[in-house]
């Protein structure tokens, strides 16, 4: 079974592209159009990668995957990031 | 050159073991020497990066369970018996042993100590205890009068972590109360039969359903417990949860 996590455990690995916690932001789905807090966002570490789905819609938001060298971040799935600026 | 380059804002740091505090048969906490820790929100984890002799390397979260103070965190690592992390956490690791780690992490599930004067219930899981206790003690060291009810779901009071420091708290405190689930085996005293949290304990716990929530556990005890705050019409916005999975906190 997999199990899905909060948005949190994206926190860390973001950390390595964004100088701001995206998890504080607030992103749109591209699907459904609504508007959630990343930190709510329902999290899969299982796949190869982590996924991150919409809460509202289950719509696969980020992906995130990573070798010894390379990051690969994928945010088709959402239209829109709000953040808030230190 | 892969794990030295950085990218966005955090760096990997060198902690330094100073101290080890047995909690529970199975609960240790780890006090950290973290020189160039920035200080942290109650509720952010760090992430630990351990390294073998070999060159294997493998990342965990583990929340911080300390009050923001000056370069010192302290983590309390739940030992998972086929774990791949947390047994040498628990038993191996020893004082003057450095590991590298990341953080503060996470904005999300963190209480917000200044800015927010909203009466709070904090719900624990097992070892989901542990970024709940750095809110209870940054609320203590902020003298904040701000009321708090944590609700604690543990198999058997002895598994339960820093439970003399919370009653401490309950005693002087007017405006922190602490109040135990058992699953498997309650105290003899006890008027309720053990078993998973219900319906009663929740509604009994609310401050309105405009209070703040924090909810942390493993994921059968954070849905119940969103469930049962659903039930009684709490504004989901206010409810903030962090699970732990296959490959969270307790690995």
């Amino acid at each position: 079974m997999t199990t899905s996590l909060d948005g949190s455990a994206l926190a860390g690995p973001l950390s390595e592209v964004f100088a701001v916690d995206i998890t504080r932001g607030i992103g749109r789905c591209a699907n459904c159009g609504d508007s959630n807090p990343i930190g709510r966002v329902d999290v899969y570490l299982d796949a190869p990668g982590s996924v991150g789905r919409c809460p509202s819609c289950e719509h696969v938001l980020i992906r995130l995957t990573r070798s010894p060298d390379r990051l690969w971040l994928d945010m088709q799935g959402l239209i829109s990031l709000e953040l808030p600026i230190p | 050159m892969a794990g030295t380059a950085v990218l966005g804002g955090l760096r990997w740091l060198v902690a330094t073991v100073t101290e080890l505090r047995d909690e529970t048969t199975t609960a240790r906490t780890i006090v950290l020497d973290v020189p160039g820790w920035p200080g942290h929100q109650a509720g952010q984890h760090v992430d630990l990066r351990l390294t073998a002799e070999d060159g294997y390397s493998t990342e965990r979260s583990y929340s911080i369970a300390s009050a923001s103070h000056g370069e010192h965190i302290e983590l309390t690592v739940q030992v998972v018996p086929d774990g791949e992390v947390s047994p040498y956490l628990g038993r191996v690791l020893a004082v003057g042993y450095q590991i590298e780690l990341r953080g503060p992490v996470g904005g999300w599930f963190v209480w917000p100590a200044t800015s927010s004067p909203n009466p709070t219930v904090l719900y624990a899981g097992g070892s989901g205890i542990v970024p709940l206790m750095a809110m209870v003690r940054a609320r203590a060291l902020l003298g904040s009068a701000v009321p708090f009810r944590l609700v604690y779901s543990a198999r058997r009071p002895e598994d339960v972590i820093y439970g003399d420091e919370l009653a401490g708290y309950a005693a002087t405190d007017p405006g922190f109360t602490v109040s135990y689930v058992y699953t498997r085996e309650g105290p003899a005293d006890s008027s309720r039969r053990p078993g998973r949290i219900d319906e009663p304990t929740v509604s009994h716990a609310e401050f309105g359903r405009d209070s703040d929530v924090f909810v942390c556990g493993p994921n059968p005890f954070v849905e119940t417990v969103t469930r049962l705050l659903g039930k009684a019409k709490h504004d989901p916005r206010r409810i903030r949860t962090e699970r732990f999975g296959s490959q969270g906190g307790t690995s």
